[in-house]
């Protein structure tokens, strides 16, 4: 589905990423971990077209297109979504009336009819009971005043409400007491098939008791310098990083 | 100083375009020739008056009016004008000229009249109030309307009057054979306990230039409520001065909504004073702006007496090489305890070459009160845009979405349904709404 090869970028003059490589099938789970700086954000920015980050080499393909070629709405057309670490509030604009417009300027682009109001609503009650989101929060404007919990759940409902082939979960931990984590993971888990797959961006090992990964890469310095299977990311839990760290500078 | 002396011609020449001008009603000749003494000590305001450091007007009128004409004859008004479908009182105004064809007035229970007819027939309550309250010495158009103008609206509620036909007042000028100069005035007086909805539109034919000099004194009585609308959405051969000198009482209620959508200049002056307790105001303004549209709003909010709440929520979106210009004033005076005043001004600037000055200037004589201000002033939010990109929607519609949320919170200050959906429909295709 997802294949990166040697992915270098920055910003500004800052190079970030340092020649990534990696190729996520349909039905997976990958873990991206590493230390703070190590670009894992920058990774998941650079996947969703954000524009500050200038790509200055290699390759990204997801089936079959060149998403590096494409503005960030058409990537989330084609079925990328990127969870975000810091959801943005926009006072004014409805998370309804957002959700909207999104999931019928999606249908246009595939060809598919919009969904009228009623539909539209069919849909997202199903969608709400499914994420564990307070519908009335729904009505609100986007985000604003919307506790941590409350923000990454309505990451995850609209990731629901889309239905992407690859998501990409950017921290979505931060900041999460552990009954807002289960039911954001739980949501996750529910959205899961086998033909669509998740990349979790996080710094610590704790979601991933909920999130179980296929894979476990570590990014550190622009790099994945170890990938592994889930079992990696308890290793890492219980040495620390500044056992990838060791391990590199002697290598 | 060349600028100088060219202002001191352009002012001599504006007087004796009053002194033309200076129509004869013998109630009011003193208070005219008063008013043209001051604005020839006034004179036009020039690159140093603080009041219009930002707004170059007098520089255009100078490059677009010529004071040694007088107003071509009017051939016909615009097509479509009127807001339609609301059940109000109509009344019409062709280069400031009275138009009694195109006015309707259907509520029996108030006076509402020209103000040179409410001269003729009611001169005491009309010269007891007129001039009283907007001061020709605090700026030179407020003197040279007070000298010449020509008509305007006079509205007399009677106490315990609740007017459910709005009044409106269509100014249009005919600028189709040259340009025009329009001055009216309007005198609303407000009596205990009554309320009335009145609106001022401004509309226009031709293709030369016309300048519209309009004051407003409105007087509200004890528990009354004053709800004053004003759509500002001529062509960019439109120039206009608008002072509103709102009078208020004890436990009275002022909502005054500018919705600034195009011209080429307009300043508009609010002034509300507080003289009494237990009083609500709220000042709503909205300005669309782009092309080279220059739209200024000077307000002032005085609170004269304790308890008494005032707050002013103006907001702009400035696109091409448009210019913003807020100024508010809050006075609180010295007994004027317990008052709670809150202002914002909130301005989103789309180009590089659209500018706006925005300057909070309050005055606090008493301790114990609340006040705040803030403004703000940027480009749209980036990351706001990022998000809603990456939900799928196109960049254009995610700006739109973003544009019209921004205005949308002055649109849900707007009470009377039909003058919400106008302006609705206005804003919405303005800001390009397709979702």
């Amino acid at each position: 589905m997802l294949s990166i090869k040697n992915l270098h970028a920055k910003i500004g003059d800052k190079e970030i990423l340092k020649g990534i490589n990696l190729t996520v099938k349909a039905g997976e789970v990958h873990a991206i971990m590493g230390p703070n700086g190590s670009g894992k954000s920058t990774l998941a920015s650079v996947l969703a077209g954000r524009e500050e980050y200038e790509v200055t080499g290699g390759e990204v393909d997801f089936d079959g297109k060149n998403l590096l070629e494409l503005d960030p709405e058409n990537r989330a057309r084609e079925g990328v979504f990127l969870a975000f670490q810091y959801p943005v509030e926009i006072p004014g604009v409805s998370t309804i009336n957002f959700m909207k417009t999104a999931v019928n300027q999606i249908r246009e682009y595939r060809g598919q009819q919009p969904l009228d109001a009623v539909s539209f609503l069919s849909v997202m009650k199903e969608k709400v009971k499914l994420v564990e989101i307070d519908q009335s929060l729904l009505n609100r404007s986007l985000n604003e005043g919307f506790s941590g919990g409350e923000k990454k759940r309505n990451e995850i409902f609209q990731m629901a409400m889309l239905e992407p082939k690859l998501a990409i979960l950017d921290e979505t931990d931060s900041g999460l007491d552990i009954d807002a984590l289960r039911i954001v993971a739980n949501g996750v888990n529910k959205l899961r098939t086998k033909n669509n797959a998740t990349i979790v961006v996080t710094h610590y090992q704790r979601l991933l008791d909920y999130i179980v990964p296929d894979f476990v890469h570590v990014l550190y310095k622009g790099k994945i310098v170890k990938s592994g299977g889930k079992e990696l990311a308890l290793e890492l839990e219980a040495k620390g990083y500044d056992w990838i760290k060791d391990e590199m500078e002697v290598a | 100083m060349s600028l100088t002396t060219v202002d001191k011609t352009k002012s001599e020449e504006v007087a004796l375009w009053i002194d033309r001008h200076l129509s004869s009603s013998p109630a009011l000749n003193d208070i005219r020739k008063n008013a043209l003494t001051e604005f020839k000590k006034l004179g036009l305001p020039n690159s140093k008056s603080e009041e219009y450091k930002h707004t170059p007007i007098t520089r255009a009128l100078e490059k677009n009016f010529d004071f040694s004409l007088s107003n071509a004859s009017s051939k016909g008004i615009p097509q479509a004008y009127k807001i339609e479908g609301i059940d109000a009182n109509v009344l019409v105004f062709i280069n400031g000229i009275f138009s009694k064809e195109n006015s309707s007035i259907a509520s029996s229970e108030i006076t509402v009249s020209t103000l040179a007819d409410a001269i003729v027939k009611n001169e005491s309550i009309v010269t007891n109030h007129i001039t009283k309250y907007a001061d020709i010495k605090a700026d030179p158009f407020t003197a040279w309307n007070t000298a010449s103008w020509t008509n305007g609206v006079f509205i007399n509620i009677p106490d315990k009057t609740i007017l459910e036909k709005p009044i409106l007042i269509y100014h249009i000028n005919d600028a189709t054979a040259g340009q025009v100069i329009a001055v009216s005035r309007n005198l609303f007086i407000v009596g205990k306990s009554s309320e009335v909805t009145v609106l001022e539109k401004f509309d226009s034919v031709g293709s030369e230039n016309h300048f519209t000099n309009i004051v407003t004194e409105a007087v509200v009585n004890e528990n009354a409520g004053l709800n004053f609308y004003s759509i500002q959405n001529d062509n960019s051969k439109h120039f206009q001065y608008n002072l509103k000198q709102v009078q208020q009482t004890n436990s009275s209620r002022v909502n005054t909504y500018t919705f600034t959508l195009d011209g080429k200049l307009i300043r508009n002056n609010i002034q509300l004073v507080l003289d009494g307790e237990n009083i609500e105001s709220h000042m709503y303004g909205l300005y669309l702006l782009t092309g080279e549209t220059l739209a200024d709003n000077h307000t002032v909010v005085d609170h004269k007496k304790p308890n008494s709440f005032s707050n002013e929520l103006y907001k702009g979106i400035m696109d091409g090489n448009s210019k913003g210009v807020f100024n508010g004033k809050i006075f609180v005076r010295p007994q004027a305890q317990k008052t709670n005043a809150f202002q914002a001004n909130r301005n989103v600037l789309l180009t590089n070459t659209a500018t706006v000055n925005t300057k909070p200037q309050l005055e606090i004589w008493a301790d114990d009160v609340k006040c705040s201000h803030g403004c703000t002033s940027g480009q749209l939010d980036e990351e706001a845009l990022f998000y809603l990109q990456s939900r799928g929607i196109k960049k254009e519609t995610a700006r739109a979405m973003m544009l019209y949320a921004f205005a949308g919170e002055l649109l849900e200050s707007v009470k009377h349904p039909v003058i919400k959906d106008y302006l609705n429909n206005i804003i919405s295709e303005r800001l390009h709404k397709n979702f």
